[in-house]
């Protein structure tokens, strides 16, 4: 078979990049080996341990589970650009920090990517809810609680 | 872990998707949400020749309600169905299913569509299509068809779908007035795959007996199982505990679950009939109490 390539342009963290792919391609591989950004981390590439989370169009996906074709005239956000221009972190990254949210961290970009977005939209979340949002996010050193006091502690200090 | 190669084609309208299914026929797979599709191309167990990317397509997707119905699209996504306060209203027992989908990146990705033409047996959708009456629309370049739910799976990640043919619409039949539902699963994690799930739909008269007692499973055989008959004795009647047990009792009778590694046959038997007995009760006090 000929190698299906095809021209996308696609922004991420703001940034706009044009590049000639194969359709096979993972968006997570495109994200890591063609514009270099290896903080989307790749673990079971089939959609169960939400390490390659990012956002798409705003909203947490599987980089694992789209085509790098798929992005095509989309907005894509990646760790890369959580933390603010001036490098001061974003609250729940300070919160991770401070809580000690991670240990090997090879899950927590994926956690990140998730729980800001969740913080976006439920900015007084239960503990319940906390958990059930990072249902989609495996880790396998921490426990879980440590995440889930960051992510209540980077709700309160997001509230003021 | 990472599929073979294949040729991409972004659909821009159903016409165009519809004409490519029937040019490249079984060779071609519609991508929707991909949440099932890519899983088992970055496995190499699916190597479909061409992939038509029907994403683009405006028309398949949303939710619109009249008089008699609600249709969905079937390119509508499980997180939009969620926020749609008006839609889980209508069908709580689809919005009781939903947190037991996957997760939530998958539900902002996964469609409705996609889930039911994949008809994996441990899905929640397909048994809830059959307790809810659903009607499927299905189309191809020049034909459509209207396939109730009850017809439409076949066998395990079998449907009854034409090479050349798409799911495009589901059509839900507005619940009675006085109906309550219950949806109860257990899996080994939350958002894994169902051990047993149980669906229940139940409607009353206005002496507060059951007019109406539909029951289906998932996670149990081959396909979604239709157990409406194991609740048969149910209708007419005020359930009694006794009542409820006996039919939880016919639905183990009657299922033929295939065990695996996480549960043996014998425990999701267990499973379907406890559930089915708190699904009963619970979907009646509901009816009864109106929410």
């Amino acid at each position: 078979m000929d190698i299906d390539d095809h021209d996308i342009r696609l922004a991420v963290n703001g940034r706009t990049y044009r590049r000639r792919i194969e359709s096979r391609l993972l968006l997570s591989d495109f994200l890591r080996h063609e514009l270099g950004l290896a903080g989307t981390h790749v673990g079971c590439e089939h959609g169960v341990c939400g390490a390659c989370t990012i956002l798409f169009d705003g909203e947490p996906v599987r980089a694992c589970l789209m085509f790098a074709v798929q992005a095509d005239r989309h907005e894509i956000s990646t760790v890369e650009g959580l933390a603010a221009a001036d490098d001061h972190y974003h609250p729940l990254q300070q919160a991770m920090h401070d809580h000690h949210g991670l240990q090997c961290g090879y899950c927590t970009p994926g956690i990140l990517m998730t729980m800001s977005a969740f913080l976006a939209e439920n900015i007084a979340p239960t503990e319940e809810e906390v958990r059930e949002a990072l249902s989609g996010n495996l880790c396998r050193c921490t426990g879980y609680q440590n995440i889930v006091d960051a992510v209540l502690a980077a709700a309160k200090s997001m509230r003021g | 872990m990472k599929p073979a190669p294949f040729k991409y084609i972004a659909a821009t309208s159903l016409e165009q998707a519809l004409a490519l299914k029937a040019e490249h026929g079984d060779d071609a797979k519609f991508l929707a949400g991909g949440q099932s599709l890519i899983p088992t191309m970055n496995f190499r167990l699916a190597r479909p020749a061409v992939l038509i990317d029907i994403n683009g397509i405006e028309e398949l997707s949303g939710i619109s309600s009249s008089e008699s119905a609600t249709r969905i699209g079937a390119l509508t996504r499980y997180r939009t169905l969620q926020r749609d306060a008006a839609f889980v209203g209508l069908f709580p027992l689809i919005g009781e299913a939903l947190p037991h989908i996957a997760h939530p990146q998958i539900r902002n990705r996964g469609t409705v569509g996609g889930n039911l033409a994949h008809a994996d047996p441990a899905s929640e959708l397909p048994a809830i299509m059959l307790a809810l009456r659903a009607r499927l629309r299905v189309r191809a370049q020049s034909r459509e068809r209207w396939i109730d739910a009850a017809d439409f799976f076949i066998g395990g990640l079998t449907t009854d779908l034409e090479p050349d043919e798409m799911l495009v619409e589901i059509e839900l039949p507005l619940p009675n007035a006085r109906s309550g539902a219950s949806f109860l699963e257990i899996a080994r994690r939350k958002g894994d795959f169902a051990i047993a799930g149980v669906a229940a739909m139940v409607a009353l008269d206005d002496q507060d007996q059951c007019s109406d007692v539909r029951l289906t499973l998932c996670g149990v055989g081959d396909t979604p199982v239709d157990a409406s008959a194991a609740a048969q004795s149910l209708a007419g009647q005020v359930p009694s505990e006794a009542l409820v047990s006996d039919a939880a009792g016919a639905v183990q009778a009657m299922i033929d679950p295939g065990g695996s590694v996480h549960a043996t046959a014998d425990y999701q038997r267990h499973i379907a009939g406890v559930l089915a007995e708190r699904a009963l009760r619970t979907a009646y006090q509901r009816a009864r109490d109106g929410h």
